[in-house]
């Protein structure tokens, strides 16, 4: 038995491309069919859009499913399936949505507000990966058709922040393919909805090839204005080398994760252009100020806990030598470990002052530690731009001021255990903030470690003062007044110099000439607001 | 013959149980899954539960007899990363992986042994000089390299040839995929033969010219060459047939090696194989798949041990004297 069925390769893609070529130069471009061909290095892991909480995973998944909150380029909300929304009028525990009209999921049936509950209940399940955006949640209802109704723990301002991530499924569709929780990798199966779409989004899936390709078609009942782009190609190309050589072979139209190293040469091809713009991330060091004695330090007990080095420390880096030599001129130097995108972020907070070795080092002297110590750094080497390049610029930087650092560079998998289990003194760290807001620095990396909060605090900074404010703002309501909580923490957390910040990551698309397509903050383009010169 | 096949096939099942427990054992050194698979909003209680409910924290030998009594009935779990059983992930991995095996097995295999003989034959000529010294390029470049160069002058210069991926294919059947039906799987296949396969092919030319050098210096071609002999049945006849033996067991070997070793070359040129595949995991800590593959290497490599000595049986027939006489 011979069952032949054919995928569109290649060959086909390419014959797409020529032929809206020759539609573009009849001048017919709005109305013509356009074929994305978009490369990046990792491919989504799963469809099913509660199951990884990650980049890339979510990327794809807006392309197909829809969220209730959209996020702009400027970092701002957009209305998506939620038209409206707001803290109810007599209960400040509960949050108020009112959905769109008209929206069809891609199998025809209309979205209501049961399909968005389902959804919501999804997310919050045990086997899903978004529980821990919606742990404040205590119920979700649906008072009528259009109408949706969060309850929270308490007073939440912030809670539809995290909503930008969190998808609406189609409650019939998963009760009717046996999708209702999110996959379980001790379940013996695959979930249906792990390969398998139906979303409101404006593009469809055709074909799922994990990891090989995926195409998407234009959804022709989506609610909004059609986007330009009617067909998607997505093909996941890990080596950097062969992703540019892709590109400049005409074989991809556009790649989303440039090398640092490749840019200059891509801008300077004829046909070919650049994008550039900030990314939703800091870059910073992070050491153990609590713990009495550190594990590799030749010296007996905690050089970190002393305020003098610390400020030894920032006074010795020099952030714009990294710029120019680590990243190439693609980075923003910063002296605060959060993003201009962020509610609480200062152009004060921002400014850092040149390095100045030679009172660092009066400053060692003072502390005690004339003849330096030496200590291990951790740093991991395939997560962020030349991530390893930094952590080395900063051992070179550290030696001048008597600080001889061990470098320890690893995979991600092994190193960010490290710092989750707090089994390291000095580690690199990146930073990003979904929801563009201090409060989720604050819970994640400056609160004592507690419950939900303090998961990621390897400094080991315990400040009851902090940990009340952090708490307080969680539950103010008046924007103002909690503005004014996020500024006091910021000042005590300079003063303290908890974080070593370097910079904020820029992030580099690279694509054909005459397509275009702005950078996003979060690294998740969308593929329907590209347009066409 | 058959005790000789079934002492083979035990002696095998034991080392797949070492290669399963060295492997587990290594597990531990990769990482966490448990990092890699959630998010960073995950709390310390979430990471905890996840690792209790895939069961690892329990001790490394509960663990270990846990895989191989589920490995025995051909259920190797679910991919962490990629959420899809293992085994199915494994097989619709294969085909790619195969052919491109296939091709620049058989392509080193016959540019090997057609220039070994031709620089054995003509070892002064300026062609066999040129494809020595070239043939240097394929021992000491490495594989990475040999890859980027070939796409930065076939696919970006020239335009020629594609520089990622299998182009289109064809499905026969319910699991294989096959890339030879089009001309875009074919061309697809070019570069990453060339890349897998040149190693190889140095390596059989050399041994295949070694060979043919000492053979042509025995007795017996000199008693070929004073019976009259033509030139042709002396090179192909006599002195060819005798240096296979030792050709057969290397290609053979190498054959395992260049389905395991495939690593490289399928990631530089985004080939959708099980190397590809392994690496993947092996960066997200993927243990299922990692296991799995483990595995199916080893089972690869008995698989063609075993064969490479039936293959002595038919080309030596000394060896089959020997065991006719150890019978009586």
């Amino acid at each position: 038995m011979t069952a032949i069925s054919f995928r569109t390769g290649l060959g086909g893609a390419l014959r797409m491309a020529s032929v809206s070529a020759l539609a573009l130069g009849l001048g017919l471009a709005a109305a013509s069919a356009e074929t994305i061909r978009w490369a990046r290095v990792g491919d989504a892991l799963t469809l099913d859009p509660h199951s990884q909480n990650e980049g890339p995973t979510h990327t794809l998944a807006h392309h197909i499913y829809e969220t209730l909150v959209g996020r702009a380029t400027d970092g701002s909300l957009t209305p998506r399936l939620a038209v409206e929304w707001g803290i109810h009028p007599d209960d400040s525990t509960v949050w108020v949505f009112t959905l769109r009209d008209g929206v069809t999921f891609h199998d025809g049936s209309a979205l209501t507000a049961e399909d968005v509950v389902f959804s919501l209940n999804r997310a919050r399940g045990e086997t899903s990966d978004m529980k821990g955006l919606h742990a404040g949640v205590v119920d979700v209802t649906a008072p009528d058709a259009m109408t949706v109704h969060i309850k929270t723990e308490g007073p939440a301002p912030l809670y539809v922040q995290n909503l930008t991530n969190t998808f609406i499924m189609s409650k019939a569709w998963a009760e009717a393919n046996d999708a209702l929780t999110a996959q379980d990798f001790a379940a013996g199966e695959e979930n249906f909805a792990v390969r398998n779409a139906n979303g409101t989004g404006p593009y469809t899936l055709v074909e799922r090839d994990p990891e090989v390709r995926t195409v998407l078609q234009v959804f022709e009942g989506h609610w909004d204005d059609a986007p330009q782009v009617t067909e998607i190609i997505y093909t996941p190309i890990a080596e950097a080398a062969t992703r540019v050589a892709a590109l400049l072979s005409g074989e991809v139209d556009i790649v989303q994760d440039v090398p640092v190293q490749d840019i200059a040469r891509l801008e300077q091809t004829d046909g070919l252009k650049v994008e550039f713009g900030p990314e939703n991330r800091t870059i910073f060091f992070a050491y153990d100020m609590g713990s009495e004695d550190l594990l590799t330090a030749s010296v007996d007990g905690n050089p970190f806990a002393n305020p003098l080095v610390r400020e030894a420390m920032h006074m010795a880096v020099d952030r714009d030598a990294i710029r120019q030599v680590v990243m190439r001129g693609q980075s923003l130097p910063t002296g605060v470990t959060m993003p201009p995108f962020v509610n609480g972020w200062t152009e004060e907070l921002d400014a850092y002052s040149a390095p100045d070795i030679e009172r660092a080092q009066a400053l060692m002297a003072e502390a005690g530690y004339a003849d330096g110590f030496s200590v291990d750094l951790h740093t991991p080497n395939d997560r962020y731009l030349n991530d390893e390049a930094i952590s080395q610029a900063l051992v070179g930087m550290l030696a001048r001021i008597g600080i001889n650092v061990n470098l320890v560079s690893q995979t991600r998998s092994m190193h960010f255990p490290l710092i989750q289990n707090r089994e390291t003194d000095f580690y690199l760290l990146g930073w990003g903030v979904p929801t563009f807001d201090s409060q989720y620095v604050f819970d994640f990396l400056v609160h004592s470690t507690e419950g939900a909060r303090g998961g990621w605090n390897g400094s080991r900074y315990s400040n009851p003062e902090v940990d009340a404010l952090i708490q307080a703002m969680a539950v103010e309501t008046d924007l103002d007044a909690r503005d004014a909580m996020i500024a006091d923490v910021w000042a005590q957390l300079q003063e303290d110099r908890v974080f070593l910040p370097i910079h904020n990551q820029t992030l580099a698309y690279a694509m054909r000439e005459g397509i275009n397509l702005a950078v996003h903050p979060e690294n998740q383009p969308a593929m329907s607001d590209v347009t066409f010169d | 013959m058959l005790a000789f096949i079934l002492r083979r096939i035990l002696q095998s099942l034991v080392v797949m149980l070492v290669v399963a427990l060295v492997s587990f054992a290594l597990f531990r050194y990769v990482g966490d899954p448990i990092s890699t698979m959630m998010g960073q909003e995950a709390t310390i209680a979430d990471r905890e539960a996840l690792r209790e409910r895939l069961g690892l924290n329990d001790p490394f030998i509960v663990q270990f007899f846990d895989f191989v009594s589920r490995a025995v009935q051909g259920d190797f779990g679910i991919s962490y990363r990629l959420q899809q059983p293992v085994m199915e992930l494994i097989l619709s991995r294969l085909p790619a992986t195969l052919e491109l095996a296939l091709v620049s097995g058989v392509l080193a295999f016959v540019f090997g042994v057609g220039f070994g003989v031709y620089t054995a034959l003509n070892r002064r000529g300026w062609l066999s000089t040129t494809i020595m010294s070239v043939s240097l390029i394929g021992v000491s470049l490495p594989t990475f390299l040999i890859g980027v160069l070939l796409i930065w002058l076939f696919a970006v210069e020239l335009q020629w040839l594609p520089s990622f991926g299998r182009g289109e294919v064809v499905d026969l059947g319910s699991w294989w995929s096959t890339g030879f039906l089009t001309p875009s799987g074919r061309a697809s296949l070019i570069l990453p033969a060339i890349t897998l396969g040149l190693y190889q092919m140095t390596l059989i030319m050399r041994l295949v010219r070694a060979e043919m050098l000492e053979v042509l210096r025995t007795d017996y071609i000199k008693f070929a060459r004073a019976r009259g002999l033509s030139n042709r049945a002396i090179h192909f006849g006599h002195a060819l047939k005798n240096t296979m033996v030792p050709v057969i067991t290397i290609t053979g070997l190498q054959l395992g090696a260049i389905i395991a070793f495939a690593i490289i070359t399928e990631t530089v040129f985004q080939w959708p194989g099980v190397g590809a595949l392994f690496i993947n995991s092996v960066r997200f800590v993927d243990v299922p798949v990692m296991a799995a593959y483990l595995m199916l290497i080893a089972v690869i490599f008995v698989v063609i041990n075993l064969i490479v000595d039936l293959l002595y049986y038919a080309v030596d027939p000394r060896l089959r004297v020997e065991r006719a006489g150890a019978g009586h």
